[in-house]
């Protein structure tokens, strides 16, 4: 399998605290690899670091052997990396539809075809039925799924997901790892956030555990959650995360 | 240019320099405890001026009518803070700029209906003429008015470092969530905020008001300079207001001096936008 | 289910791009043409023919502002300088050099997008509340510029010359406003197009996506910097075709007057008051400030000058405070853009 993100190095601190330490990981066309840490350990900076929302102190980016540490965040989306936000981020007096339609706009300037693209996004993640309503409409679970569709309309290579399972209606966890697991079969690849381990165990192809800053584990789902530091890390930390 | 001219023009910009720096304050206070621009500042200071007018005109002079005007205005404060910009806290960002926009144009047409577009001039107060300083002359009511802003300055800096309210509101201003977990009324400090702010745009007002015309768009030339005069100490900084409107101050009457009178206005705006690309947070503030 | 999703899907996709207006829309639509085309022919007093062509001119300067406030969310408090430019422009050309307004209003709106790209680079940049107070002192900065050069005439201004040749030729019309009357009208479709078009497609929703969030929109390949200046030159350029038109309706300009920072406050006011974002709202806001000024000037004499500002400042604070969506949404809530579906 060829690699389609390598990122090597990646620092970034803030003050006195160092949010993302040397951080380097790689992963595969076509896997799934999930993020997992504790609350602070630098998730989801650094998610912002490889899109470049924020700028990295140091380290490299690489997605599909071209470095992208450095472009602008409009430019690396459309290279073919979607993402979502932790802080969810829709734009709220456009109608869920018409959300998705400005990702789908990424790739075809016709609306129709647009909204059509919109449509099929918005049916994969089971959000048709509040297609006509104002995102600012929505629960956070239907925001969650919104920006997911806004994300898959652009049809990227490789999307990023922060937590979509945080914080949503326990029952549609099920929904949600179904969904991942058939946009996996589809062919993009994706990195995750999550805090819910069972679910990450069961989906990833790979983990990589992040701890204060630092990677504490790479690898297979099975080593990483024997690794003692890993181990250590979650006995000795936030209840929530385990 | 003889060495007097500068002393001359570097010593009256200081002094209105005095007065930018506590309109100023007000607004960079607001601005800290709940990120709104106040755009009907200046609306505020015209009517502060006004009200010095009219006590002046029922026999009170301006330094006696100051504890009242101040007191009017932090009043003013209190009720467009509960009436209004609460309201305003969750809105959108353009209904937050056209709250107060439109309270500015209202203000100003008001004052335009009520006392015509006549300028106007509080002739012969407690306080008129110069005095001389070694080469220099300086107009009393100018000198007044800068101490009177100092003080007012000082005052506040006390009140905000020293007191335990102070404190609070600092700490409003700092982390509104972490200071409402601390116990602290933080919609009480916003309030507060609100006539304190106001509070010294009466005082200010009223100094003003001893030398400078009254009219309805006389607010309107002042608050520019009051914006840049808060962007360039930084939203939200108090000593950075004071330092800013006295360097604004210093600006105008030197470049005034230097290269033109009537491009003065140019050269802050000049300033604004330097300073705002350059470094948007200010030259002390947090952002 | 799978075939209720396709089922579902399908009837989505049967669903028209754009909503169709309900029939009484349209036939009111028809009804206001109609007034619209016969009114000056139908009216011949000069003042009433006057107070539509105001309302004309300051419905396209509310469109102007709304592209780039209401669509983009860039709160401009200094667009009065484009509807100078635009004055300008045509005064300059003419005076100076001869050069048919016509050709004069292309020139300012070209000269306006210019100088909104100048502006618009480093100042949109900006957060919010500085991008408004930049433009609030760069629009004054530009009228103390105007007011002291030389060559404009400066603090004069430009009288331009009668001309006694051909009225639409010169684009000046001395003995009927009803010349004037249809060119507003059309400039005024012309700009109601423009937010209609813009709307509807790509850049539009590019547009509202960074209004709403700036960092969503970037995360899905929008240039935000690139679109914000864009947006702004549209909407300048709009603004210029204003100031074109009302100097060869008065035929006088002068910095006090095009470069006014009424005009900046008066669209800010119109658009809000009326429904910013919307494609009606600029229109409905000069429709009801335009008579209201007009008349409380012969109500009140000199001294009612300000009724007007008076009741609509307070007029944008209540509506601000309870109704941030403009009034047009009193009407738009009940026949929802899209109703929820069944």
């Amino acid at each position: 399998m060829s690699l389609i993100l390598d990122v090597k190095n990646l620092t970034k601190r803030f003050g006195g605290v160092v949010a993302n330490n040397d951080i380097s990981f790689d992963v595969k066309a076509g896997e799934i690899l999930g993020i997992i840490g504790p609350n602070g350990a630098g998730k989801s900076t650094l998610f912002d670091l490889i899109t470049n929302f924020q700028t990295p102190d140091s380290g490299h980016v690489f997605f599909q052997g071209r470095e992208i540490t450095g472009l602008r965040p409009d430019r690396i989306s459309k290279l073919g990396i979607a993402r979502t936000f932790q802080k969810l981020k829709p734009f709220s007096d456009l109608t869920v539809t018409e959300n998705v339609m400005v990702g789908a706009l990424a790739r075809t300037p016709h609306m129709p075809e647009a909204r059509n693209a919109a449509l099929e996004a918005l049916a994969f993640v089971d959000l048709l039925e509040k297609r006509n309503h104002f995102a600012r409409e929505l629960s956070t679970g239907q925001r969650k799924r919104l920006e997911l569709a806004r994300g898959l309309a652009m049809e990227p290579r490789l999307i990023l997901m922060d937590e979509v399972t945080g914080g949503v209606d326990q029952r549609t966890i099920p929904g949600l790892v179904e969904l991942v697991l058939e946009l996996k079969r589809r062919g993009t690849t994706i990195v995750t956030i999550e805090h819910n381990m069972q679910v990450m165990m069961r989906i990833s192809d790979r983990i990589l555990a992040l701890y204060a800053g630092r990677r504490i584990a790479f690898g297979p789902p099975q080593e990483v959650s024997n690794d003692p530091a890993v181990v250590d890390a979650y006995l000795g930390g936030t209840p929530d995360a385990a | 240019m003889s060495k007097e001219f500068i002393i001359q023009a570097i010593v009256s910009g200081v002094l209105m320099g005095l007065i930018y720096a506590l309109v100023a304050v007000g607004l960079s206070l607001i601005f800290g405890l709940m990120e709104i621009v106040n755009f009907a500042h200046g609306e505020f200071l015209m009517w502060a001026m006004y009200a010095s007018f009219w006590f002046w005109v029922l026999g009170l002079d301006p330094l006696f009518a100051l504890p009242l005007v101040a007191a009017l205005l932090g009043l003013a404060g209190l009720l467009v803070h509960y009436g209004i910009i609460r309201r305003l806290l969750t809105a959108p960002m353009l209904a937050q700029v056209c709250g107060t926009f439109g309270l500015a144009v209202a203000m100003r047409a008001a004052a335009q209906y009520l006392w015509t577009p006549d300028f106007r001039t509080i002739t012969n107060p407690l306080i008129a003429g110069r005095v001389q300083i070694g080469p220099i002359f300086i107009g009393q009511p100018q000198l007044v008015a800068g101490a009177v802003c100092l003080l007012a300055f000082v005052l506040l800096w006390l009140f905000v470092t020293r007191t335990e309210t102070g404190l609070a509101l600092q700490a409003t201003a700092q982390d509104r969530q972490a200071a409402a977990v601390m116990g602290i009324p933080t919609e009480r400090m916003s309030a507060l905020g609100w006539a304190i702010g106001l509070g010294c745009v009466g005082v200010a007002g009223t100094m003003l008001s001893t030398f400078f015309y009254v009219f309805p768009d006389v607010g309107a030339s002042f608050a520019p300079l009051a914006f840049v005069a808060v962007a360039l100490g930084g939203f939200g900084s108090i000593l950075g207001s004071l330092v800013a409107g006295v360097l604004i101050g210093l600006v105008e009457s030197l470049g005034g001096l230097l290269i033109d009178p009537s491009y003065k206005t140019l050269i802050v705006f000049g300033l604004y936008l330097a300073v705002v690309l350059v470094r948007p947070m200010g030259l002390f503030g947090r952002f | 289910m799978p075939s209720d999703q396709a089922r579902m899907l399908e009837a989505a996709r049967a669903e028209p791009l754009w909503p169709k207006p309900p029939a009484w829309a349209t036939a009111l639509g028809a009804v206001g043409a109609a007034v619209l085309l016969a009114y000056p022919l139908l009216i011949t007093s000069t003042f009433a023919q006057h107070t539509m062509i105001l309302i004309f001119l300051y419905a396209v300067m509310a469109q102007s502002w709304n592209v780039i406030a209401g669509l983009s969310g860039q709160i401009s408090l200094g667009h009065a300088m484009f509807f100078g430019i635009g004055a300008y422009t045509v005064g300059v050309l003419d005076t100076k050099f001869g050069i048919t307004p016509w050709i004069g209003i292309v020139v300012g709106m070209l000269l306006a997008a210019l100088a909104a790209v100048a502006v618009g680079i480093p100042t949109l940049r900006l957060k919010g509340h500085y991008f408004a107070i930049a433009t609030l002192l760069i629009g004054s900065s530009v009228q103390i510029i105007f007011a002291r050069w030389d060559w404009v005439g400066a603090a004069s201004g430009l009288f331009l010359p009668l001309k006694r040749g051909s009225p639409w030729l010169d684009f000046q019309f001395h003995t009927s406003k009803v010349p004037y009357y249809y060119l507003s009208l059309a400039v005024a479709v012309l700009a109601f197009l423009v937010v209609w078009r813009l709307r509807r497609s790509r850049l539009g929703f590019r547009l509202q996506a960074l209004r709403d969030d700036a960092d969503a929109a970037a995360s899905l390949g929008i240039a935000v910097a690139r679109h914000k200046v864009l947006a702004f030159m549209i909407s300048g350029a709009m603004m210029a075709a204003a100031g074109s038109f009302y100097t060869q309706y008065v035929l006088v300009l002068d910095p006090e007057r095009v470069f006014s920072i009424d005009i900046s406050i008066i669209v800010v006011l119109m658009t809000v008051v009326g429904g910013s974002g919307t494609l009606w709202g600029p229109a409905l806001g000069a429709a009801l400030l335009v008579p209201l000024s007009e008349y409380s000037r012969i109500w009140f004499g000199s001294t009612g000058r300000t009724i007007d500002l008076m009741i609509y400042g307070a007029l944008i604070v209540a509506i601000c405070m309870w109704r941030p969506s403009g009034l047009l949404s009193l009407f738009a809530e009940r026949i929802r853009r899209r109703a929820a579906s069944p």
